[in-house]
């Protein structure tokens, strides 16, 4: 067995997939990021709002005023150092700690498919990607007059399979539930207002497309990986990808993430695919083939630093299985209190909003009155902050310290909250007796939330 | 086999990347199965048989108002009929307040014509002076119908006092300032009801799709915006110190000829049930509104139906809010618990609304990437 994995790890393949997943991705994120920036984005979300919601931890985290332009302009620059393969490794470490601290700045804005392209960028820290076709690789030719390898250890492709393996599993198993398999919801909710999509839009409110969508999406979601990785399915499995992903695209306002998803499913392709793209773009650049086949093996700079490598990959996949069940941990609906619901691949799965209205009291005069949250919030904060009980209090603390500094003493927070989710009548969402105020904000079960009336079953 | 599953992997890209958010009018709309609601046919009756015949009858008693303005500065000496016009335009006012989207949108109309209280020192320093420019925004608060109010209620301690201003040596200051607000109302409002008339009417009813910036979606963001700020916090909230701690009995709308502010309430309440039901403008007969898309949607939960629920909290708070006695009244009554009371009926609508509306609609508040929540 461990001579299995010691071989394993000392397997060779080419580098051209991780070479073309490096470009590609370096060219997405750059529009990503040009495409973010021209909607007004930046100064939309991060520069204009007074407040942000921050995360748990990371209170320091904030938005950098006109400097945050900066930040995303260094975001953008080194997805293009990523794209050419320039100062790889840097580039990598710059794009990663950019774009997470973007992702951090305001919770309001977390997606998961922002925490993914976290959590990828981290993990090609770790890849040899700018190897192999890159800018890199033609200065070390020059410079040390040795030549760049061709052929890179296979963990490293497959551990970005491995990351989208997980990342379609998990969402997959996270749709194992009977609201999405038995009552269509939230797609029921959903497809009926899509009934002006062109071809398909007046299909949009029948009940069957609607359980047809639920059922082949958890299908899609649980299956697909397995059938990228069996050689003689892949070819209709990448149809499928780019169906679902442009479905999704059409129906849903889901941004980048679809091609981010195409494009990556391209790396359970084989070498010979790859290189037949590298060669092309190697023809057109004038890039030096000689570079492309020196028959060479990637070599980590010393055992340590490959044996790290590797210590830090598995660890992360460790932590990435394990961190969607942590939900476990806590009694009650997670749909209804979102404990352990983000960073866990869960997209799409609720049509929730809410209505959150607090009531200040002054312990000491006993004066109160309520707050108008468009006062301190954008109507996309309060949007998010009415349903999740995390917003709710931290949105609370704020108030408290807000209304303290003009005067109010020993200020009690009350909310009276309201809930709807996949298309119950809205109920009570937070106990309006309790003062949160004086609730600390931590990772242990929130009693303060009301618990879910009904019940939905499944994973 | 190879090329083919090339040629489609590349043609559904370049498919995927051509289909932006951009709406896609449909002409088969025609075909539609039962369940599919026709978002154009509720915005051609908001349109028609709401909106514009709304916004006539308001110009129309602006006409009036101005009529009776003239008169009355032509030669000052009753107040009953220039005071008449003004409470018959206010009322209408209330029922095409909400509309602030396109044209109304352009313009401000809510914020030129009622923002209330009135600013007094401007309006008295505008007349001083005799030179202003109503359409700064730092007039806003000087002019429409509170500054009528105060121009025509306020000036004195009863009709005499103020009959004899504008009799006085300032007097024609007075009746010029009078005439150009008036001036500046029919301006705007004539404005917005000449846009809606001509080509916006079926711009807004082609902007039939579903995205934060589609028609559905922002009237809907902006009804409900409408209900929660201006009816239920402007006309009842503020003035009953539900977001001071205290009452503020001068906030209320109508301050100065007392007594209606109740009144123009249950007007603006009504018009908001009304328009919910998407009853036609002063007539019964009723077509497709939020109350039919949400049978529709078959946004039956809990054994009830989500615009039955809605409707029967409209009424609650109707009723409740009428068997108050004037505003002022309550008001005065410290706290006041009956007055607090109705409004909590009145704020009841809100996550109706707001949540469980929006939410079986699905309508969108903000343009923005979403993962589903």
């Amino acid at each position: 067995m461990s001579t299995r994995i010691t071989t394993y790890f000392n397997t060779q393949r080419e580098a051209a997939p991780l070479a073309v997943f490096r470009v590609f991705f370096g060219v997405l994120m750059f529009a990503s990021i040009v495409r973010f920036w021209s909607y007004g984005w930046i100064e939309k979300f991060y520069i204009t709002p007074s407040f942000h919601f921050t995360f748990y931890g990371f209170e320091w985290v904030r938005p950098l005023g006109d400097y945050t332009y900066l930040l995303f302009a260094i975001c953008a620059l080194s997805s293009l150092f990523v794209m050419v393969g320039y100062k790889y490794r840097w580039a990598i470490i710059i794009f990663f700690l950019s774009f997470t601290y973007i992702e951090l700045m305001d919770k309001t804005m977390y997606l998961n498919h922002y925490y993914f392209i976290s959590m990828l960028s981290f993990l090609m820290i770790f890849l040899p990607a700018g190897a192999y076709f890159s800018v890199d690789a033609i200065t070390l030719s020059r410079k040390r007059n040795t030549t760049p390898p061709q052929f890179i250890p296979a963990w490293t492709i497959d551990s970005i399979k491995l990351l989208l393996g997980i990342v379609y599993v998990y969402a997959g198993l996270a749709k194992l539930n009977s609201d999405w398999l038995f009552k269509a919801m939230p797609l029921k909710i959903w497809l009926p207002s899509k009934f002006d999509i062109p071809v398909i839009g007046n299909l949009m409110g029948e009940e069957w497309v609607q359980y047809a969508f639920s059922w082949f999406g958890a299908g899609y979601d649980l299956f697909i990986p397995f059938f990228l990785l069996y050689k003689k399915t892949r070819p209709y499995a990448f149809v499928m990808v780019i169906i679902f992903h442009v479905l999704t695209r059409v129906l849903f306002p889901i941004g980048m993430f679809p091609y981010v998803m195409i494009v990556s499913a391209l790396i359970f392709f084989d070498a010979a695919f790859h290189k037949k793209i590298i060669y092309a773009f190697a023809k057109a650049l004038k890039y030096p083939t000689a570079l492309l086949k020196t028959s060479r093996q990637y070599v980590a700079s010393s055992a340590i630093s490959k044996n790290y490598a590797v210590a830090v990959v598995v660890i992360f996949f460790v932590i990435q299985i394990l961190l969607p069940w942590r939900y476990l941990a806590y009694p009650g609906e997670l749909f209804w209190t979102e404990e352990g619901y983000r960073f866990s691949w869960r997209v799409m799965l609720m049509e929730k909003s809410g209505y959150a209205q607090f009531k200040i009291v002054d312990g000491v005069t006993g004066r109160r009155f309520y707050v108008d949250n468009t006062d301190f919030l954008t109507p996309l904060q309060e949007k998010q902050m009415s349903f999740q009980p995390d917003f709710i209090l931290e949105y609370a603390h704020y108030l408290r310290d807000h209304f303290e500094s003009q005067g109010h003493q020993e200020v009690q927070v009350y909310v009276e909250s309201y809930v709807a989710l996949n298309g119950r009548l809205s109920t009570t969402y937070i106990d309006p007796e309790v003062n949160l105020a004086e609730i600390e904000d931590s990772f242990k079960h929130k009693t303060w939330v009301t618990p879910f009336t009904d019940e939905i079953k499944g994973l | 086999m190879k090329r083919i599953f090339g040629i489609l992997a590349i043609s559904l890209f370049i498919y995927a990347c051509g289909g932006d958010d951009t709406t896609v009018s449909t002409d088969d709309t025609d075909t539609v199965t039962p369940v599919t609601f026709d978002r154009s046919a509720m915005l051609t009756n908001w349109a028609d048989n709401i909106i514009i015949p709304g916004y006539q009858d308001f110009v129309a008693k602006v006409n009036t108002l101005e009529a009776q303005v003239a008169s009355f500065t032509d030669t000052p000496s009753d107040l009953t009929a220039v005071r008449a016009a003004w409470l018959d335009a206010y009322t209408t006012w209330q029922r095409v307040s909400m509309f602030e989207v396109g044209p109304a949108e352009t313009v401000n109309l809510r914020l030129n014509v009622n923002i209330y209280p009135a600013n007094v020192a401007t309006v008295e320093d505008n007349i001083t002076a005799g030179s202003y420019n109503l359409d700064l925004s730092s007039n806003r608060a000087a002019k429409g119908f509170p500054a009528i109010d105060y121009l025509l209620y306020g000036l004195g301690e009863d009709d005499a006092a103020i009959l004899a201003i504008y009799n006085g040596t300032n007097g024609d200051a007075y009746k010029q300032y009078l005439l150009d607000i008036i001036a500046d109302m029919k301006t705007l409002s004539t404005t917005v009801l000449n846009e809606w008339e001509g080509d916006y009417r079926d711009t807004f009813i082609a902007n039939d799709g579903a995205s934060a910036t589609a028609s559905t979606d922002r009237f809907v963001n902006d009804y409900i915006f409408y209900f929660e700020k201006h009816l239920r916090a402007g006309k009842m909230g503020i003035p009953g110190g539900v977001f001071s701690g205290s009452v503020e009995p001068n906030n209320i709308e109508a301050l100065y000829a007392g007594g209606v502010s109740k009144d123009l309430f249950i007007v603006g309440l009504n018009a908001t049930q009304d328009f919910f039901n998407g009853k036609a403008y002063n007539s019964s007969a009723q077509g497709e509104s939020l109350a039919s898309y949400l049978d529709e949607l078959n946004a039956i939960k809990d054994g009830a139906d989500l615009s039955e629920i809605i409707n029967s909290q409209f009424d609650v708070s109707r009723t409740v809010v009428s068997a108050l006695g004037n505003f002022e009244q309550e008001l005065a009554i410290n706290p006041p618990t009956n007055f607090l009371n109705a409004y909590d009926e009145v704020q009841r609508l809100v996550p109706l609304l707001k949540v469980d509306m929006v939410s079986a609609m699905s309508i969108s508040i903000d343009f923005a990437d979403a993962d589903g929540d």
